[in-house]
Order: structure tokens, then sequence, then C-alpha cells
């Protein structure tokens, strides 16, 4: 089984919520990145988002898009991401996505990519403005190779077309919960709640909520009603600030406690 | 040919909608109000008299008589999109934009602008229409087209700084499409060409294509016949788009669309997507994206503003692909070169995205004989870029 599906499983059985987080592959340099990344796993990131930095990210808030210039101008490339997802691999069994634009992986070949990662033993891909419409391809190399598709529904999708999203999607959902670009926000999503009760009548993934989550106290209110939230800006910051671990320890403590 | 996209926006493998899901159902809501939009008679009468009485249309048919003689070969024609109000053919294709943007019941504009020119021209509609207008437009370009950022402002825009990637036409666009993520309710993206997210490429093509319907029926009554050579500049594509469509059909007639080399092809500091580029996915949709060996999106460059974007719309990839519009390009020189040409002989003065196409004009001519016909689509007026071409002249005297 796959390891996404199993570490919610197993959360399930222990009651807790769960911690996903992002951080741009590359940023500030592959090494510290590598380093970096393997501290959030160590210190309570359940499932690893490992961030594509990509020239045009127009999905992405200031943080974001300042980390995806540092790799980038570092030298960071999608080969030199999938070699570092499978040495992660090789320290840790938590599960692990590629989260990307589209044109990377495109670039590079669906199929390519598809088998680069299954080898490296990356768990799935969630890409960013690679809409159900135009997923089909990609989506069919990942579950023939046993990788889920990690599908977004956003505030604006109407629930019939959740039910089309989720038709046959895999693994958890990802929930963004404002309407924006991702980053840090003072104020909790006020419809958050109801979305995600639509989303439950349309499957029974877990679901992963996430934008705008930067604390323990905010990830703890989302934690309510998703299975998961998700942390990106916030971790992507406190990485450069050196602060990362004790982020991850705070967001983790308080999805448990 | 004149073949619509499919049901999702595919031009053949090109096109489509690659944007984020939070972005999905207002493309989706645009494209059923385009539709009905478009099927709706009222909708194009209204279309058809802002563009007479506002805009000043249709625009001439021109015969440069002593560009003819300088360039030595086939009469040429220049489609005075020039002349249009705000000077360029950008409004006709924000005026369609407004109107369906009021029918939908949006009081919000928003636009990228490169040069300017769709800036202006969308901030103007804004005024007509008594809408809010907000234009992205990167440092760089605001530095190089001071003038249009005045304009701008005095129709009553707001005009958005964005310093991100190298501050142009691709960073402007980007940013575009992060803050109507946040705006999605209230406000219309305008966007400027016929690239990004179905259904724009589309509907901005539909809404240029009245350059070459005039065009076409002006070169069948003054000069009795169908031109040879169809000849239009293309950085995003939205003037060629407009100006070729309606001639799709008429196998006799060669389209050459004309993309900018810059410092040459071969130099890498250029924007000739299709030339230089690969295939890719850029701001919503897949067709020829300048790009390095990992997919990520290379600077353009061309010493005209409004083409300096490494991408290019996707009807525009699938033309190059079946081979009915062969796409060629033209350095910085040349066109600067082209410019002063018709200033001199015309007394025209053009800018610098129009002397592209002119520049490819001077080199066809003369392969033709006397009795050809060039159309060339002079899509809009040069006083915007006299600053910049002085500040080049300066540097190519220092050199």
């Amino acid at each position: 089984m796959n390891r996404i599906t199993l570490m919610f499983e197993a959360a399930k059985k222990e009651r807790r919520k769960t911690l996903v987080g992002f951080l741009t592959a590359g940023d500030p340099g592959m090494a510290v990145s590598e380093r970096n990344m393997l501290a959030a796993l160590e210190s309570g990131v359940d499932l690893l988002e490992i961030g594509v930095p990509f020239s045009d990210p127009t999905a992405d808030g200031p943080a974001i898009q300042a980390a995806g210039a540092r790799a980038l101008g570092a030298g960071a490339t999608l080969g030199g991401i999938i070699g570092m997802a499978g040495r992660l691999r090789a320290a840790s069994d938590a599960p692990m996505i590629l989260f990307s634009y589209a044109n990377p992986l495109f670039h590079r070949g669906y199929e390519r990519v598809a088998d680069e990662a299954a080898a490296a033993g990356v768990d799935g891909f969630l890409a960013v403005d690679l809409p159900f419409e135009e997923a089909s391809e990609f989506r069919a190399l990942l579950a023939a190779r046993s990788l889920f598709f990690i599908p977004l529904v956003a505030p604006t999708t109407p629930e019939p077309r959740m039910r089309e999203i989720l038709s046959d999607a895999g693994g958890f959902v990802y929930y963004i919960m404002v309407k924006g670009v991702t980053g840090l926000r003072a104020e909790a999503a006020p419809d958050m709640k109801e979305h995600i009760e639509a989303l439950r009548r349309c499957t029974k993934l877990p679901i992963a909520a996430g934008f705008g989550v930067g604390n323990g106290v905010q990830a703890r209110a989302v934690a309510a009603h998703a299975d998961a939230v998700v942390v990106g800006s916030a971790l992507v910051e406190a990485a450069r600030q050196g602060r990362l671990e004790s982020l991850v320890r705070e967001l983790s403590g308080a999805l448990r406690g | 040919m004149k073949q619509g996209p499919d049901a999702a926006g595919h031009f053949g493998e090109f096109g489509g909608r690659y944007v984020a899901e939070t972005l999905m159902p207002a493309l989706l809501e645009l494209e059923r109000a385009y539709r009905a939009a478009s099927a709706d008679p009222a909708f194009w009468e209204e279309f058809n008299a802002v563009l007479r009485d506002y805009v000043g249309r249709p625009s001439p048919l021109y015969f440069a008589r002593r560009l003819t003689g300088a360039y030595g070969g086939a009469k040429l024609y220049l489609k005075r999109e020039d002349l249009n109000h705000t000077g360029a053919h950008k409004i006709n294709n924000t005026i369609g934009q407004a109107l369906l943007a009021r029918r939908m019941g949006k009081t919000k504009l928003m636009a990228e602008t490169g040069a300017g020119q769709h800036g202006v021209a969308a901030a103007t509609a804004a005024a007509l229409f008594g809408m809010e207008c907000v234009v992205y437009m990167g440092e760089e370009d605001i530095r190089r087209q001071a003038p249009n950022v005045q304009r701008m402002r005095f129709l009553g825009a707001r005009v958005q700084p964005v310093s991100s990637g190298t501050a142009t036409l691709k960073d402007a666009m980007s940013e575009a499409m992060r803050a109507w993520v946040s705006r999605v309710d209230d406000t219309f993206y305008v966007i400027g060409t016929v690239a990004g997210p179905h259904p724009y490429p589309a509907m901005v093509r539909d809404f240029q294509s009245v350059i070459g319907r005039e065009a076409r029926e002006q070169a069948l009554k003054q000069a009795g016949r169908l031109p040879d050579l169809v000849l239009a500049c293309v950085g995003g594509g939205s003037n060629a788009a407009g100006m070729f469509f309606p001639f799709l059909d008429d196998a006799s007639v060669r389209l050459v669309g004309v993309e900018a080399a810059g410092y040459g092809i071969a130099t890498g500091k250029h924007a000739a997507s299709i030339g230089g580029g690969q295939v890719g996915i850029l701001h919503g949709s897949k067709s020829y994206v300048l790009q390095d060996g990992d997919g990520q999106v290379l600077n353009a460059h061309s010493i005209s503003a409004g083409l300096d974007y490494p991408g290019v719309g996707p009807e525009h990839a699938l033309w190059a692909r079946t081979g009915r519009v062969k796409y060629v390009s033209i350095t910085d020189a040349e066109a600067l070169e082209a410019f002063e040409d018709l200033t001199r002989l015309e007394g025209i003065i053009p800018a610098l995205e129009s002397s592209h196409a002119v520049a490819e004009a001077k080199k066809l001519a003369v392969t033709l004989p006397e009795d050809g016909l060039i159309a060339i689509c002079l899509s809009g007026r040069g006083d915007k870029d006299l600053d910049n071409i002085l500040a080049y002249k300066a540097k190519e005297s220092r050199a």
C-alpha cells in the first residue's frame, strides 16, 4: 500500500491530525535544503512536500517566490531534486510528494518523470497548474506506477466539480483554504468549515487544508475540521531564519495536544 | 482552417487551461458567458458601433507609394491600426472584453501590460464604461514607457509596479494571474493578447479579427484582388491573429508572422518563441516558450517592449505546426531601419513592434513582381518609442 494511505490510516487509529510540510527544494542550495528536509521529517512533519522551483510561480506569494528564485539561482534542477528525494527516502519512511508547476514536468517528459520519481521512492505528485481537465495523461502514467496525483480543491470549486475531480482520486485531497496565493494570513478562512463538509460529502479520502497557516494556534483551528494541516511559506521562512525545527515541533505539538 | 479550439480550448496539441484550480470555475464561467455573447447579434452590434463611433473604424488600408518605390517590388499596403483611438490595435480587444465584463455584471477590470499599449487601451475602456481598472506593469517597462504610464493614470487606472523577475511583461502577467486569484469574484481579467488560458486565445482573436476582415474587403475593393502576402509582427500575437484569421481559407494568400530576433536568435537574446523556443506551458496554455533545458522560462529580449515576451499564442503554435503561417524573425537593428524608412518616406511613425513587419516587407518585396500586393499590419504608432530609440542609438554610437 502507498505510504500516504498507510500514514493517514495510522494517524486515524491514533486519533491524531497530521502535519504536511512544504519546503522549496534547493533553497538556498541543494546540500542545506536536503538537511532541512531531513530535519523537518525528524522534528515532526508527517508528509513532506518537496517543492520544485519554477521561474514563473503564478500561484505563490512572496515567501515561496523568493525561495524558488534562490533555489534556481543556486542551480536547482528537477533531476537533482529527484535525486535528493531518493536520498531522503533512504533515510526516512515518511510519505513524500513532489510539488511542481506543470512545465518542468512536461519539459522533462511526464513518463520519464513518473519513472524516475517511482524509482526514487516518491509517493505522488501535486501539480499546481495542471487542473483535472489537463491532467489525464500524467495521472494515468502515475497510476500505472502506483503513485498518486493529489487533487486540489479551491473555495471556488462548486460541489459537482468537486465530485468530478475526486471521482478516481487517491492519497488525499488538498483543500486550498483561501482565494489567493500561498503565504501567511492573520485571519482564518471563514468558510473553511462548510467547504470541508462539502468535501466530505464527495470523498472518503483524508483532507489536508492549507494556505495561510503559520503557527500552532492556526494549525489547531484548521485541524478541528481537516485531517491534515499544510504549512509551506512559514516553514520556508523559518528555514531561512534557522528556526525550522522549533516551528515544526510547535505545529506538530499543536496537532497532537 | 478557420476552426475554433475544441471544447476544452485546445488548438491541436496546444492551448488548454493550465491554471490553479481556484481560477478554473472563473474560466468556465467566462467561457459560458463569451459563448452566449458570441451567439447574440446585439452584442456584436454594440461592439461594432463602439468600434465605429469611438475607435474610429474602419481603419484605412493605405497604399504606401514611396515606400513601395524604395523597397522596389510588390505594392505595399498598410493596415492603419496606428490610427485607432489610443494609437494601436489593442483597443479592439479591450472594448470587446469590457462589454463582456459589463454583460457579466463585473465592475472592475484588471490587465497586464508590456509596452503600455494594452494597459492604456484597458484603462480607456474602463473610463468609457465607468469601471475601475488596475494595470500590472513591470518596473523596467514603467521606466521604458513613461508616457503610457502617465496616460493610464490620467485615465483613472491604478498602475501596479511589478518588480519580480526581469520586471517586464512576463512578470507583469504572472503577477496579474496571482492577483486575479484573490479578486476572482468581482474582477474581470482583460488579457491583452491571444495567449493565456482558454477562452482568451479564441476570444481575443475574435475581437481582433475585425482587422483582417476589413483589410480583406478593402484589398478587394481598392486593388480588385486579395493580397499575395500578409505580414504582421508576433509577440503574444494578437494583431497577427486578427489580421491572419479572415485570410486562413484564402489558399492564394501567404501569411507571414514576424517575431523579434533581438540581437539575433544565435545570441540567445531574442523574443522569437516559435523560431527559437520549444513546446511548453506558460501562463495558462501550452505553446512555444523560450525555456532552458530544465523547463525554466527564459527572459526574452527585444528593443520593442510589446514583443518582449517569452511565449506566443497557442493558435500561432498550431499555424506554425501545420505550416499555414510561416514565422520568421527580424533583429532590433533591422526593425529600427524600417522604422526610419517608414517615418522618412511616408510621414508615418510606426511602433517598434510594427516596424518588425515592415522590415520583413523590405526583404520580401523584391521577391514578388511589381503587380504583386503585400498587406502589412501596422499595429500601432511609434510616438511611445521615441525615448527608447534615442537611448538605443546613443548606446550604439558609444559602442
